[in-house]
């Protein structure tokens, strides 16, 4: 039988949904909004939510103050640069799980992911010394190396879940219609990937933009992305709310739009295989 | 030209023999039906034919060439499979477009034959649509014509009406017998559906755990089964089986009856029983009759109209013309 919504369930509903979703989004809100503010304001008790002083003297200090288009930058060709190399490697390893397993397949699977259950700080040291070694440390080779790394095997799971939705007889009848394996790829199977695959790069880009641990502990003035331009207003001397606000909502801004246009793509993504 | 042959050719996996080394020749241009169980090796032994699968021992002929390790697409062969497989993200024009698109076959070619098999399979006003926006019949005839197109020595099917509904199926069966007269290829079907394989075939292949029980046209199977087993799987409903005294009788251990091959009255005959579930479809009735020694219940097929009520008691008479003799080992006697 089908579950009868009434009305007034159906606002309730609804408004239980606005609740949670502003209450998740106030932090993001409150920091664009303290970014608006005088430094006197922005620490004032109790606090003031609309009506203050707006000003956008803060953002003026802080592009004067630092070099935001480098930090942008390096954020691009990290972020990109990770996703990129990550997604060249997984897409073959996805590929070979997902349509000739053998039978390590799946442990090969878990024990990538275990690897994500170690805390990052845990292999900093050796990681650092070998970056000394290799004479990487700040540079965004190193950090593009290091990201790609950690974020694998999200990148191969999300991949081979996408893989493992597509019919095996789809494939087989590319095989027998005398595609050859890299037209099969390329013809049939890319294309019907092609939403799994955009929704793994969008994640990514997004973990990757807002990894703060290795970005801030292996970069020093040359490779710094955007996660260093904030922590750079956080500082002991003092707390300049207002700016560290600024610098923030500068950060996340670029992300922020990307992650709201290409939003039916995410959730699409992330929830694909859940229902068949 | 279409002749497949199969030389002593298995399958294993891992450790377990699914097709154990057998040998079958399939003549060019007959339609051939693999029938059996869910489970028989059917479907394995198509996909082998096809070099979807690799073999392990023994030789595969097309054409009087060995085709063992050739890839499949260069088999000249065409797959027709049980999901349709077609792809998705194309146009149906497209799809049927696919296979020509690998052969390098020029546009204009292409468009030809792509024109002609739409218009033998009513798909003209479809060409421009999506598999998704089309019904279960048409994706089934859209990858009918994408096997068409590429004019192949032999066509192979992958019970590729189970997904269609009872009215559909029937329609989808005259489809591809008039296809096969029309084109006279070799075509070969896999069903486990024993309807199916006696109205399409030429030849019947009987297989059960990867081996095959029996080969013959659809009636020779029908009037003389060379097993028990045969004896069950084809035929509809299926033979009754009896065993002890009633075969002792007849010096054997097992003899077996058709439905359509016992009399009934309600006054005399050999055996006596009570009628239990009636089956009505109307031209005829299909009785479950209880209380018969060595066969229970035994099914008997009687004229629609015959007015008999659950709990009657009947007399059967097998007509001893169509009596099957099985021995101990369930092999055919006579």
């Amino acid at each position: 039988m089908a579950r009868a919504v009434t009305r007034q369930r159906k606002m309730i509903n609804t408004a239980a949904a606005w609740a949670v979703g502003l209450l998740i989004f106030f932090p993001i809100l409150w920091t664009i909004l303290t970014s608006f503010k005088p430094e006197a304001q922005a620490i004032a008790d109790p606090p003031i939510f609309l009506g203050f002083d707006w000003t956008l003297e803060n953002y003026s200090v802080v592009m004067e103050r630092s070099n935001y288009g480098r930090f942008l930058w390096n954020s691009i060709v990290i972020a990109g640069g990770s996703t990129l190399l990550g997604i060249l490697i997984a897409v073959p390893a996805a590929w070979s799980m997902a349509f000739v397993p053998s039978k390590r397949t799946k442990d090969i699977l878990l024990w990538m992911l275990s690897t994500k259950m170690l805390p990052a700080v845990g292999v900093l040291y050796p990681i650092y010394l070998l970056f000394i070694q290799f004479g990487i440390l700040d540079s965004k080779i190193g950090l593009v190396i290091v990201l790609m790394l950690i974020n694998l095997p999200i990148i191969v799971w999300m991949l081979y879940t996408y893989f493992r939705e597509i019919p095996g007889e789809i494939l087989e009848a590319a095989r027998m219609d005398g595609a050859t394996l890299k037209e099969e790829v390329l013809y049939v199977l890319t294309p019907m990937a092609i939403p799994g695959i955009a929704s793994t790069v969008l994640l990514n880009v997004i973990l990757a933009w807002n990894e703060a641990f290795w970005t801030l502990n292996l970069t020093a003035a040359k490779a710094a992305p955007l996660t260093a331009f904030i922590a750079s207003y956080s500082s002991p001397e003092g707390l300049f709310y207002a700016k560290l606000s600024a610098a923030s909502t500068m950060a996340i801004a670029p992300i922020l739009i990307l992650g709201w246009f290409s939003q039916k793509q995410l959730v699409s993504g992330l929830t694909f295989g859940a229902v068949k | 030209m279409g002749q497949i042959k199969l030389n002593q050719v298995s399958k294993s996996f891992g450790e377990t023999e699914v097709i154990p080394p057998l040998d079958l020749t399939i003549e060019d241009g007959e339609f051939t039906v693999f029938v059996g169980p869910s489970g028989c090796g059917k479907s394995t032994l198509l996909r082998l034919i096809a070099g979807l699968e690799d073999i392990t021992s023994g030789h595969i002929e097309i054409d009087g060439a060995d085709a063992t390790n050739v890839p499949p697409a260069k088999r000249g062969l065409a797959m027709v499979f049980q999901s349709y497989a077609l792809y998705p993200h194309m146009s149906v024009r497209r799809n049927i477009a696919f296979p020509l698109k690998m052969a390098g076959v020029p546009a204009d070619e292409q468009d030809r034959r792509i024109t002609a098999a739409a218009q033998a399979l009513n798909l003209t006003d479809y060409l421009d649509r999506r598999p998704g926006q089309l019904s279960g019949g048409q994706r089934q005839r859209v990858a009918i014509g994408r096997a068409i197109v590429r004019e192949p020595s032999a066509f192979l099917f992958d019970e590729p009406l189970s997904n269609l509904d009872a009215a559909l199926r029937v329609g989808m069966r005259m489809e591809i017998s008039e296809l096969h007269k029309k084109l006279e290829t070799t075509m070969i079907y896999v069903t486990h559906d024993q309807v199916e394989a006696m109205t399409m075939a030429d030849k019947i292949v009987v297989l059960q755990a990867g081996v095959i029980e029996q080969v013959g046209s659809p009636l020779e199977l029908y009037r003389s089964p060379r097993n028990k087993f045969v004896a069950g799987f084809i035929g509809s409903p299926k033979m009754n089986l009896i065993e002890g005294a009633e075969a002792a009788r007849h010096g054997v251990h097992t003899v077996g009856i058709r439905p359509e091959h016992i009399e009934v009255s309600s006054s005399d005959g050999l055996w006596q029983g009570k009628v239990g579930v009636a089956e009505h479809l109307g031209s005829d009735t299909f009785l479950h009759i209880h209380g018969i020694a060595g066969c229970d219940p035994m099914t008997v097929r009687v004229d629609g109209e015959l007015p008999v009520r659950h709990g009657d008691t009947v007399f059967l008479t097998p007509n001893e013309t169509h009596l099957h003799k099985f021995d101990a080992e369930g092999l055919r006697i006579g």
